[in-house]
């Protein structure tokens, strides 16, 4: 009954060999580029460099399959709404109207809605494997060290570390609680109607609130006991140092990054690329 | 001796919490000197939480309230110190090993308080390292607390506050959460540590018993707030300050006084190991001898069959194994078995939490594989071990109530059920109380009416006294010996010896995911290969009847529950 936040699997590559500081930072910098760029050719290159990332990191499909297919109907859903909220906002952006069929009036399917739909998929596609890479091969014992050296103040660090540790604890409360709760003749299931199932629902949040405050006093008592915010600064027992491989990962990432604002400042005076004004 | 100062002193200590009417604590006059191992007793309320808060230095820098008195720490005046200060002289390893266990490693754990002293890295893992070994948990420190059992985590709180290197260890409750093989093992480093690395050792415990299978310097009886008692295990067990005050002496030696023996300091009675059998043999001889033999119940129906039963989450992890019993109408019987040895998942498949992967459950005699855990709960009632993981109402009544409400019964037979409910857990009179207000064990009773109301036939029962003192362990076990009386058979997932021999004549034993054992209670405890492989202890009882060297030790330990049995029914 082992139930962590995610998977965390040690492994000997680079990707895992790096400290999970610079996985952060270039996480942070690709993140920016491309949320930063319209531009579909320099997003696709990110794509292909995060899959290519992906690749060499090792995680197997199995454990990121489930996360790929929540983040999948993301998407068509976003997908299909922008289109039907806002069929033109392509037209808007490029200036330019090239009908390609139509469907009603209202909604005509232009090769610039298309670019721009197209664009932000790309956008969640390229950047979602660098998260979960950065998720699934840092050891969570880094994670609040890593934010830590990157100047988030080490208290909320290291309240991140504490979630990771808790959370199972919570979970398995939680599974606990709703079957004792179906033991009485609550029903979760879909057979209820869901507001029924709401009420029910907070019959299991009331008890879990109530276990984990018990909790959290135990919790700050210990660490209380162990002189946690005795100084302004902590050190980390599973801080990664930095190596080579890191400078040259930053390095690279911020080159990525630097390119992309060139494109954007230089070439398409821009955040949008706009293929359709010739 | 006069030489020594005193590494804790108190002097006419009070303490009374803001939020608190009267005062916890009352004229404490305590010394403790450097090395000494010290055991405070007590029941629950009694004020020795508070007094090891006192030390700690909990209260006053974490908890508020008034002082008066003083409270020296190596002759210092303490109210002059911090909590960062006191937590390098004195550690404490807390009562939930997991609840304080902050890191996401054993290695990160023990480092915790290095990391706050900005120690620097390299160096940190070298201290680690050590203290680690110290413990036994070198080999360990990559592990996740989600690996670990209880002992195990209890080691690595003590190996985080070692890495301080404390004058004063304090136990809060070190045995709460462990079952009686583990405990003794931890009351055994506790004891290579003292010996070893010379601290002073602070150990708040009720189970008097189990702490004393070593030696302990000096046994600190607190109640009400007062320190009643400041003697050597000899002295307390030969008065009768634990019984005046509802605590429980050692089982052997309810067993002498039974047999009519007066103890007195000379017979060394503070530990079976040091008692002078010589002196008792004759009485106890006579005892066993006089006594009338065990009769057998006459078995009844059979309520609860289990056949051949299998259970795993993932194909590497079997849980349950080719299990099967069967309970009879109005047992009360002990499942027991090591952590993690598949007794809580046994209860799930019987709830219908989880589905078996093959075998068969009768409940009287019908196959209720389709039933749902709706339907098996009308027959079935599963009782939490943490009581606030079930309760859901702010009230009492609207508790009780809910399972009636969710299967719409009508309104005037809620009421009815409910108002029977709680006159059976006498909480009756506070029908109309919010939750809150309640104790331990009376939520304990509250999610036991809100079962009662659909009128189980079985009750299961998750370590029904966990965490008790005494007194409330006999209230709630004597309530659900009441339970049984009136026909419904209770169940009970535990891993209190005292419970299951002295409440439960029959004991299922797990090991393993496979039934190992299937007997009486008695019978299991006194069947060392049995114990040792189900993480339990052979009852005192049995080592007192084979250290005089009584004719039947199993016997005699069944004619000490049968005498006790008659007493009670006198009473």
């Amino acid at each position: 009954m082992k139930s962590k936040l995610f998977d965390y699997v040690e492994r000997d590559n680079f990707v895992f060999n790096l400290s999970g500081m610079t996985k952060l930072v270039c996480f942070l910098i690709l993140t920016f580029t491309v949320m930063f760029s319209y531009d579909a050719r320099v997003i696709i290159f990110v794509l292909i460099f995060s899959f290519w990332i992906l690749h060499v990191s090792e995680i197997r499909f199995s454990q990121i399959k489930v996360m790929l297919y929540y983040v999948m109907i993301f998407l068509a859903i976003n997908f299909v709404l922008t289109f039907l909220f806002s069929p033109k906002y392509g037209v808007e952006i490029y200036g330019t109207e090239h009908d390609l069929f139509s469907i009603t009036d209202r909604y005509t399917v232009t090769a610039e809605q298309l670019l721009y739909q197209g664009t932000k998929v790309l956008k969640y596609l390229s950047v979602i494997p660098l998260g979960m890479m950065f998720l699934l091969t840092t050891n969570p014992s880094e994670f609040a060290a890593s934010l830590s050296s990157i100047g988030v103040p080490y208290k909320a660090s290291f309240a991140v570390a504490l979630t990771l540790r808790y959370f199972p604890d919570m979970i398995r409360d939680y599974n606990d609680i709703a079957l004792a709760q179906q033991a009485r003749g609550l029903d979760l299931s879909r057979k209820e109607k869901l507001g029924t199932r709401i009420k029910n629902i907070m019959n299991i949040f009331v008890p879990l609130v109530f276990s984990s405050l018990d909790r959290v006093e135990i919790v700050s008592n210990a660490m209380d006991l162990r002189g946690f915010g005795k100084h302004k600064k902590r050190t980390w027992y599973s801080f990664k140092p930095l190596h080579k491989g890191d400078a040259a990962a930053i390095i690279v990432s911020g080159v990525i990054l630097l390119i992309s604002l060139a494109v954007t400042l230089f070439i398409n005076h821009g955040r949008f690329w706009n293929p359709f004004l010739h | 001796m006069e030489t020594i100062t005193p590494i804790i002193s108190f002097r006419d200590f009070s303490f009374q919490y803001f939020s608190q009417s009267e005062p916890t604590l009352y004229n404490i006059n305590l010394d403790i000197y450097p090395g000494e191992k010290i055991l405070i007793v007590g029941p629950s309320g009694c004020g020795k939480s508070t007094l090891a808060h006192c030390i700690n230095g909990l209260i006053p820098f974490s908890y508020k309230g008034t002082i008066t008195g003083s409270l020296l720490i190596d002759g210092k005046d303490a109210s002059k110190d911090n909590l960062f200060d006191r937590s390098k002289r004195i550690g404490t390893v807390l009562q939930d090993s997991d609840g304080q266990f902050v890191g996401l490693t054993v290695g990160e754990d023990i480092a915790f308080s290095l990391e706050n002293d900005r120690i620097e890295q390299s160096a940190m893992k070298e201290t680690v390292q050590k203290v680690a070994d110290m413990v036994d948990m070198g080999t360990l420190l990559n592990s996740s607390p989600f690996e670990l059992s209880g002992g195990q985590k209890q080691r690595t709180a003590l190996a985080g506050v070692m890495v301080d290197d404390v004058e004063v260890l304090l136990f809060d409750e070190p045995l709460a959460n462990l079952d009686p093989l583990t405990g003794k093992t931890a009351i055994d480093l506790i004891d290579r540590i003292q010996k070893d690395y010379h601290k002073t050792i602070l150990i708040i415990e009720h189970r008097l018993e189990d702490v004393l299978y070593r030696h302990v310097d000096r046994i600190i009886v607190i109640s009400d707030g007062r320190i009643v008692s400041d003697s050597t295990p000899d002295e307390l067990i030969s008065s009768d300050t634990l019984q005046k005050l509802g605590n429980r002496e050692p089982l052997y030696a309810t067993a002498l006084k039974y047999a009519g023996v007066t103890l007195t300091p000379d017979l060394h009675p503070g530990y079976l190991e040091t008692l002078d059998v010589d002196k008792i043999r004759e009485p106890l001889t006579e005892w066993h001898t006089s006594r009338p033999p065990h009769e057998e119940k006459v078995p009844g129906n059979i309520i609860l069959s289990v056949q051949n039963l299998y259970f795993q989450y993932t194909s590497k992890r079997k849980i349950l194994q080719d299990i099967s019993f069967d309970i009879q109408r109005g047992e009360m019987v002990s499942i027991v078995g090591t952590n993690g040895a598949g007794k809580s998942t046994l209860a799930k498949v019987l709830c219908g939490f989880v589905k078996e992967d093959s075998g068969s459950v009768y409940f009287n005699g019908e196959n209720i594989k389709d039933w749902t855990i709706k339907e098996r709960s009308l027959k079935i009632g599963y009782v939490m071990q943490n009581p606030n993981q079930m309760i859901s109402k702010a009230m009492i009544y609207d508790e009780v109530a809910l399972g009636l409400q969710i299967r719409k019964y009508p309104e005037d037979e809620i009421r009815q059920k409910v108002e029977h409910a709680l006159k059976i857990c006498g909480l009756y009179p506070m029908r109309n109380w919010p939750i809150s207000a309640l104790s331990f064990g009376q939520k304990k009773r509250v999610t036991i009416a809100s079962m009662l109301v659909m009128d189980p036939e079985i009750l299961i029962l998750d370590e029904p006294t966990a965490g008790q003192d005494y007194r409330h362990y006999t209230d709630i076990m004597e309530f659900l010996r009441g339970l049984n009386r009136q026909g419904i058979t209770i169940i009970m997932i535990t891993h209190d010896m005292h419970l299951m021999l002295e409440y439960t004549p029959h004991a299922i034993v797990i090991a393993g995911g496979k039934k190992i054992g299937d007997d009486s209670s008695v019978a299991v405890l006194t069947n060392a290969s049995l114990a040792e492989r189900a993480n339990l202890k052979l009852t005192s009882l049995y080592e007192l009847a084979t250290r005089v060297g009584l004719s039947d030790p199993q016997g005699f330990v069944q004619q000490f529950i049968d005498y006790e049995e008659a007493n009670r029914h006198e009473v």
